[in-house]
Formats: C-alpha cells, sequence, structure tokens
C-alpha cells in the first residue's frame, strides 16, 4: 500500500477551477449580506455562505472528501464539543448583560430595583 | 486472510467498516504521510485556539449594554468621494480565496512532480498572502491612527471592539505572516529538487496550513466584520 501513499491526493485540475470559482461567488453573496438589514434573514444568508465556503475549502481543497473515516472523525468530531462552550458563553453573556443592565444603569433601574434580587 | 483484509482497507474506500479496521488493527491508524498527520491535529488545536478567541468575542459583545460599533461603518472606505461599506476587508477575503486557489493547484502541480509550477504557484501564494498582510497593515494603521481606535477604547461604542479586533485579527496575522514564511521556505527547497525522492506530500501539507488559514479567515470575515 506504501504506492497509494506515494502518489497522494491527484485529482483533475477542473474540480479546483470549479470549487474557486464557487468560492469567488459565495464570497461575492457573503459581501453581499452587508448590504441587508440586521436581522434573521442577513445572520441567517452570514451562516449560510460561511458553512459554503469553509465546506467546500475542508473538503476539497484540503481534500478531506478523498480522507479514510479514521482521519475525518479524528479532526472533524473533537470540535464538535466547542458547541458547548459557544452556548455557554452566549447564556453567561446574556447574564452579565443583564446582570449589568440592573446594577450599573442607574438612571434606567428604578430606586431599589436592585434590592429585590 | 487478516492480510488481504487490511489490504483491501488500504483502497480508498469510505465507510465505518474502514474506520474500524484503522482503530483496531495492530497498526498505524492514519493512513496518510505523518508529516500529514500531524499538521492535522496542529490545525485542530489551532481551531480550538481561534474559537476560543471568536467566542470570547462572541461574549463580551453580547455582555456588553454599549451598543457595538457598526463594523459596516468603521470599515468603510471612501472611494471617489463615495463611502463603500467593508470595501477593502472585501478585497482582502477575495486576496485570500485567490491564493488558496493558486495553493490548490501547486498541491496538484506537486504531486504530478511538475516542481518547476508547483514552485511558482507556491511563490505567487505567497506573494498574495503578503499582499494580505499588507493591506492589514493599512486596515490596522487606518483604526489607530485616523478612527482613535485603542484596546481599551474607542469613539465609535463599546470599549471591547478594540481589543477583540486586534487580538482576533492580530492573530490571524501573524498566521498569515508565518505562512508566508512557511511557504516561501518550502517553495526553495521544491525548486532545488530536495524532494525529489522524498515526495511531494510537503506541498500537500503547507497547503493544509494554509488553506486553514484562509478558513479561519471565513469565519472572522462572517463574525466580526459582518453580523
Amino acid at each position: 500500500m506504501a504506492d497509494a501513499h506515494a502518489t497522494g491526493q491527484t485529482h483533475p485540475l477542473k474540480i479546483y477551477f470549479v470549487i474557486w470559482g464557487l468560492l469567488f461567488l459565495l464570497s461575492a453573496f457573503s459581501y453581499a449580506t452587508d448590504f441587508l438589514d440586521h436581522g434573521y434573514l442577513r445572520w441567517g444568508l452570514i451562516l449560510l455562505f460561511m458553512f459554503l465556503k469553509a465546506g467546500f475549502i475542508v473538503a476539497i481543497f484540503m481534500h478531506m472528501a478523498w480522507e479514510r473515516m479514521a482521519l475525518i472523525w479524528a479532526i472533524l468530531g473533537p470540535p464538535v464539543v466547542l458547541l458547548v462552550l459557544i452556548g455557554l458563553m452566549a447564556v453567561e453573556g446574556d447574564y452579565t448583560e443583564l446582570t449589568r443592565l440592573d446594577f450599573f444603569s442607574a438612571p434606567i433601574a428604578p430606586a431599589g430595583h436592585a434590592a429585590e434580587h | 486472510m487478516a492480510h488481504s483484509e487490511t489490504a483491501a482497507a488500504g483502497s480508498n474506500e469510505p465507510g465505518w467498516q474502514t474506520m474500524v479496521t484503522d482503530w483496531s488493527a495492530d497498526k498505524q491508524t492514519f493512513q496518510v504521510p505523518w508529516g500529514k498527520a500531524m499538521m492535522w491535529i496542529f490545525l485542530l488545536s489551532d481551531t480550538f485556539i481561534f474559537t476560543c478567541f471568536l467566542t470570547g468575542y462572541m461574549n463580551v459583545r453580547v455582555s456588553t449594554p454599549v451598543p457595538w460599533p457598526n463594523p459596516s461603518e468603521v470599515f468603510a472606505l471612501e472611494v471617489f468621494g463615495v463611502s463603500v461599506p467593508l470595501l477593502l476587508i472585501g478585497i482582502m477575503t477575495f486576496d485570500l480565496i485567490t491564493s488558496s486557489g493558486t495553493m490548490a493547484l501547486a498541491v496538484n502541480y506537486g504531486y504530478r512532480r511538475d516542481r518547476g509550477r508547483a514552485a511558482a504557484l507556491m511563490f505567487i501564494t505567497a506573494a498574495i498572502g503578503a499582499i494580505f498582510v499588507g493591506m492589514q497593515a493599512f486596515e490596522w494603521t487606518k483604526l489607530i491612527v485616523e478612527e482613535g481606535i485603542r484596546p481599551w477604547g474607542n469613539p465609535m461604542g463599546a470599549s471591547q471592539f478594540g481589543a477583540t479586533f486586534f487580538m482576533i485579527t492580530g492573530f490571524h496575522g501573524l498566521h498569515v505572516s508565518a505562512g508566508v514564511i512557511y511557504l516561501t521556505v518550502v517553495a526553495m527547497k521544491v525548486l532545488r529538487g530536495d524532494y525529489e525522492k522524498k515526495g511531494y506530500e510537503i506541498v500537500e501539507i503547507v497547503g493544509l496550513y494554509w488553506h486553514f488559514v484562509d478558513l479561519v479567515w471565513v469565519f472572522i470575515f462572517a463574525f466580526f466584520y459582518l453580523w
């Protein structure tokens, strides 16, 4: 099987040009989202184009699509735990903001409001 | 029998069976050159670092009651008297995508043992990367000198803006700079014919690093500049 290693990842050039073009197109779409108002449509499209671009880069340019399962899962599996961190920090950030609004915005919070907590 | 099974697993067939075979057999798990496996592991650790930075950014942005400066306006450039939002950042994005394409081609020519073209494409990739760093230097200078943005505060809004901006883009820029040096060194060795015997996996390994730098920019562009 040493031969298989020696030849490495050889694919027709065409696929790189196609993906290259797609990445340009998706980047243009990404940039275009900046002209949308802030809202779920804008955020959804930002995420959509971001994940598509990331997916094409990893799958084709980094050749993950042609790697074996053992490598794919060893690399793409662990980052899934980061979702826990992101979730926790989002909750924590909300809590911190509410706390700040409660305790550090004297003109907004009514008198005695803080004592209720 | 066991031997023929292992040999069959050596082909590029996807599927769970190959995964079980690779992990359970008393042999090397990853059927790739060790340098490539190690580069992937390094990139995995880098993924954690950048995610921690972006998560930290999300946390301070969510938690501040002060309005966040609008990146669309902060990073706008005046062209012929018209303010174009995120112009430089858009150009930087296309610049990195371009360099990713030339890098992918370099990897391909490396495996075809066309070392002249592989090295030339790597030099082009490094040059485009250097242009990126140059544009970033321009962006930083404009922000610091003209807009008065500092890591501890700025005139537009939440003071955490500067801290997260300089840390995240700075760390990314450091990666690009290191990549330019790495690419140049390996390209010179490729051109000299150092890998004629060993094979050209090294070009793919450098390529993995370079594509990762582009990958990180995709996330920074989405979350920092567009959000």
